[in-house]
Parts: C-alpha cells; sequence; structure tokens
C-alpha cells in the first residue's frame, strides 16, 4: 500500500515554510514525522537530559504541527524529542503537548516511548557479551556506565510501529533514529524496505535535500518499488544530484547506513527526475541482520569556569602564543600549590581566538590577525575548585607582561566578573551496540489520554 | 600548484556521529573531480589531521564528481580538548590545501 509521509522539517525548533506545511497538509498525508534531536550540539544535553531548542520555539512549532495533525486527521510522531531522547526530555514535550492540549481543547491519545537505560541492563548485557563496540568506540567499564547520568538506546522502526499500533494520534519518542519515524509506517505498510529506509534517510534533515533547505517541508511517497520526493515550498525543488548527495550528509560511508536489525545498502540505487521537483528512487536495498540498538550515553568528566579577555596591542598579538604558554604554567603552578591539586586533576588551557581556537595543533596558517581573543578554560573536580582557579587566572589575564621588564600591560575584560562559571563538562561515553531478542525489551511504552473535553474559550 | 578551495565547488566537514568525522569535496564537474582525485594523496591527507591513515575511509564518488574521507574525529566530540562541537571547522585545512 503506498505510504505518504510529510516530513515539516528537519528538526522541531529550526522552522519551516508555513505555506509549504499547509499545501503538505493539503495533499493528505498519511503520517506526519518530525525529528527533534541528535547528537550533534554535543554531550551536554543528554547528559543533563534537556533539549537545546528554547521552550517557546517548540511550543509555537509543535502547536502548529498538532494543529495540522487534528486537520489532516493523521497521527504525528516525533522522533528524539527534546533534543537528547532521554526519558526527561520525553516528559518536558508530554508537559508541553498536555498545555497545548488544553488551550486549543484537543483532546488527544498519545504515546510515549522511552528510550533510557538504567546501567544494570547495559552491564548485563556486556558480561552476557551482548554489547559490541562500533569505530573509535572508547573503552566501557561497569563504573563508567554507572557514572553516566543517561543513557538511552536507538529505537528503530519496530519500536516506532507499536507505538503507532496503539492508535495514537501523537506519539512522543525518545531517542530514535533519525530515520526510524519515517521509515515505520512504510514498512508497517508493506511498502518496499529499502525504499522506506532510503528515503527515511533522504527526508531526516527536511529540505535539506533540496535546492531551498531551509523551506523545510517535504512529502515523500512509498510503494511497493521505491519512493518519489517532492518538495513542498513552491520554490524549492529536489533533483537527482540533491538527492543523492544526501546520503553523504553527516554518514561516515555514503552507501551504507546501520540501523537497528539490518542495514541499508544504496550502491545499486537509481534516482530519476520525474519532472524539475520531484525525484524517484528505486534498486534500494535492505539486508536485514541481528537485531541490535545503538547506545549512547554521557557522563560528567569535571566542572568548567572560562575567563575571556581580549589583546589588542601589536605587540602582545605578535607574541600571544609564548604568552599563553608562560600565563598556563605560572597558573598551573599557583593552582597546586594554593588549592594542593595534583597535576592531573586539573587543566588549564587558553585558546587564542584568531590564532588557532579552531584547529589547535593542526592549524598551519601563520597570519597574525589585528587582534586576539583569549580563552582561558579551567577544568576542575569541583565547580568550585573551578571557580576558585578562574579568579587566580584572573589577575594573569589582565596584566601579565611577556618579559620582567617592560611596562604592566592591562588587556581589555568585556566583562566585570570577566570569569563565567560553566557548569558540568559532559563527555559521550559509548559508542556501542547492544543486541536485543525482542525489540520492546529495551523500550518502555505507554499510552494517555490528553487534553479537555470541552472547547477553550 | 592551486588551493582546492578554490576549484572545488564547496568543501564540507561534519561530525558523522560524536566519534567520526566526514569531509565531503564537492567537485562541482568531472574535469575537476579527475584533477581531486588524482592530486589528493591519502598519506597527506591523514597527515593534514594528524589521523592514522589505516583509520581513514575514502570514497571518490564519480556519479556526484564528490571526493569523500572519513576518520575517527582528532578530538571526540565535546570532549575536553574538542574545539569545534559541530566539527564544520576542519574542511578549512582541506580547503587550502595546494594540490596540482
Amino acid at each position: 500500500m503506498a505510504t505518504r509521509v510529510l516530513i515539516p522539517t528537519g528538526a522541531l525548533g529550526l522552522g519551516y515554510d508555513r505555506e509549504a506545511l499547509e499545501r503538505g497538509i493539503a495533499n493528505r498525508p498519511d503520517i506526519i514525522a518530525v525529528d527533534g534531536g541528535s547528537t550533534d550540539s554535543g554531550p551536554s544535553y543528554l547528559g543533563r537530559g534537556v533539549s537545546k531548542y528554547a521552550r517557546s520555539s517548540t511550543k509555537t512549532e509543535w502547536r502548529e504541527l498538532m494543529r495540522a495533525r487534528a486537520q489532516a486527521g493523521v497521527p504525528l510522531v516525533i522522533g528524539t524529542a527534546g533534543t537528547c531522547g532521554a526519558d526527561s526530555a520525553v516528559d518536558w514535550l508530554l508537559d508541553i503537548t498536555r498545555e497545548i492540549a488544553a488551550e486549543e481543547g484537543m483532546r488527544l491519545k498519545v504515546a510515549t516511548l522511552r528510550s533510557g537505560q538504567p546501567a544494570g541492563r547495559i552491564k548485563q548485557a556486556m558480561a552476557a557479551g551482548r554489547i559490541r563496540p562500533l569505530g573509535a568506540a572508547p573503552e566501557i567499564s561497569d563504573a563508567i556506565l554507572d557514572s553516566c547520568s543517561n543513557i538511552v538506546a536507538l529505537a528503530g522502526v519496530e519500536q516506532i510501529s507499536a507505538a503507532l499500533a496503539t492508535g495514537a494520534d501523537v506519539v512522543i519518542a525518545g531517542r530514535t533514529t533519525d530515520t526510524a519515524i519515517i521509515a515505520a509506517l512504510p514498512i508497517g505498510r508493506g511498502d518496499h524496505p529499502g525504499a522506506a529506509w532510503h528515503g527515511a534517510k533522504v527526508g531526516e534533515c527536511g529540505a535539506l535535500a533540496t535546492t531551498q533547505p531551509n523551506s523545510g517541508v517535504i512529502q515523500i511517497d512509498f510503494d511497493a518499488t521505491g519512493f518519489t520526493i517532492e518538495p513542498m515550498a513552491a520554490a524549492a525543488a529536489a533533483t537527482p544530484y540533491t538527492v543523492s548527495a544526501h546520503m553523504l550528509y553527516e554518514n561516515s560511508d555514503p552507501y551504507i547506513l546501520y540501523e537497528p536489525g539490518g542495514h541499508l545498502d544504496v550502491t545499486g540505487s537509481d534516482y530519476r527526475a520525474l519532472d524539475g521537483r520531484r525525484v524517484r528512487v528505486e534498486g534500494s536495498k535492505w539486508v536485514p541482520g541481528r537485531y541490535t540498538v545503538k547506545l549512547e550515553g554521557a557522563r560528567v568528566v569535571g566542572y568548567q569556569s572560562v575567563g575571556l579577555a581580549v589583546i589588542r596591542d601589536r605587540h602582545y598579538v605578535a607574541h600571544a602564543r609564548e604568552w599563553a604558554a608562560d600565563i598556563e604554567a605560572r597558573v598551573a603552578a599557583k593552582i597546586e600549590a594554593r588549592m594542593g591539586l595534583a597535576p592531573g586533576d586539573f587543566a588549564v588551557e587558553l585558546r587564542l581566538i584568531g590564532i588557532d581556537a579552531t584547529l589547535g595543533t593542526l592549524e598551519n596558517r601563520r597570519d597574525l590577525p589585528v587582534e586576539v581573543g583569549v580563552l582561558g578554560i579551567l577544568t576542575c573536580p569541583t565547580p568550585e575548585q573551578a571557580a576558585e582557579a578562574a579568579k587566580i587566572l584572573n589577575p594573569y589575564l589582565l596584566h601579565h607582561p611577556l618579559t620582567e621588564d617592560e611596562p604592566m600591560p592591562t588587556f581589555a575584560f568585556p566583562f566585570s566578573p570577566a570569569e563565567m562559571q560553566r557548569g558540568a563538562l559532559y563527555e559521550f561515553c559509548l559508542n556501542h551496540v547492544m543486541e536485543l531478542d525482542d525489540p520492546m525489551e529495551a523500550f518502555r511504552l505507554e499510552v494517555q489520554d490528553v487534553g479537555h473535553e470541552v472547547g477553550h474559550d | 600548484m592551486t588551493e582546492l578551495g578554490q576549484i572545488a565547488q564547496k568543501v564540507r566537514s561534519k561530525n558523522a556521529g560524536p566519534f567520526w568525522l566526514t569531509i565531503d569535496i564537492f567537485c562541482g564537474s568531472a574535469e575537476v573531480f579527475e584533477r581531486v582525485r588524482k592530486g589528493l594523496r591519502d598519506e597527506e591527507v591523514a597527515r593534514l589531521y594528524g589521523v592514522d591513515r589505516q583509520l581513514m575511509k575514502r570514497f571518490d564518488i564519480a556519479d556526484l564528481n564528490v571526493v569523500k574521507f572519513s576518520f575517527p574525529r582528532p578530538q571526540v566530540q565535546g570532549t575536553r580538548g574538542d574545539r569545534d562541537m559541530h566539527g564544520a571547522g576542519w574542511a578549512c585545512l582541506l580547503e587550502e590545501m595546494r594540490i596540482d
């Protein structure tokens, strides 16, 4: 059975073209699927279990999608809710959903799919030989797993299909693969599995695979032999090039994509323009394999303070590296002597913005800038120590001379105080897969009725 | 000799998950693709990024006129030593690399 999936945007909170969304709804989709996150903004979001987007932006866009859903009369599914897909992020979006339903007078059946994993489950799986490292995975141990503030498993189509099978109007899923929310319904309805996964990969970033990435909204039709992608913004076009090139994006191998229960192989895919703006893709292959789900985890590895100063003096700009190295050594010595921290327990780093702050030792250009931003980063075992260490750094950032026999310099501080508490430093500590016998055994599906019976006045 | 960025349409780097970096060189034409494909030596690219050549994957994709490299991130995303959360800045090294 052919399946029409409407994808409003690459991520809820990023925005989209409203007219294009209306056009998509008028085309009578079978489901609206939107991604809510990724690891791309770093480990802090998973570590804290929070969203990177403003609650107000999320609520505004989610309200529009909930209205669109009501108009179309089809399910609305979001994957990786709240950027990281931790259980707390699912709760956050469920709260927002309840508020909107109450304000709009909507009565809804909402399914939540939770992906959070207790450390104990992963430790047991590890002991049973059911955890496997992926490329460049860090070493893990029971202690590291215990220290994670959040561990999630990435759900695939099986778990999303189970959520859809509840008959829910809205599915709020925790961490899922980016593709699963799009591929689930087509696969459940017997459309071509290779096409379902491939179309889902092309569609997961919204209109990124078209000539107008910011327009957001695309529609993908899946059937027994392939898929057809069409952007909903009037001026946007999908071309064989924009569609096939999307397999490159954020993907280490442009032909293969690993998913729970197998992998997608697009080596033999054929991309054909149907007209100036629609592309038909056939020949993609789904290769079934063992049922595994990928794991992500984040943990606190220290606390940071940062200090910022700007050097404009030409002489100091020219000698910024040696100046910074001298300060790092002096501040480290003082932290040891005055705070009693051992060398391996803390770090002092001055990054020179304008010199090599992006690339560090890989930087190979040596041009001198007009000014240099000095970002002092202090990492310590506790937040109090990080704050204290930043105060030890402060006078050096303000006044440190290159040599003893030159007048005392003063550099530009943009703020008072010059130092800022950054809070916890988190690290991703899992790049592993876990084998499952039953796809649902590591996930929790719940259904709740949400909203008022009477309309909002 | 010219800078790669001056003949290619676009050079883009991005995380492929927190542990990998992937760099796409969009050449824009078959002619530039051939020049880039021949001009870029694996060991030079590995040295540029300070990565083990054995861990570096390379894809010469004639259909797209794209040369793609993937390798473990020089610093895992978000660790204390990471300087570029999304990995986009690393493209500059290849963009400014001189090739025949």
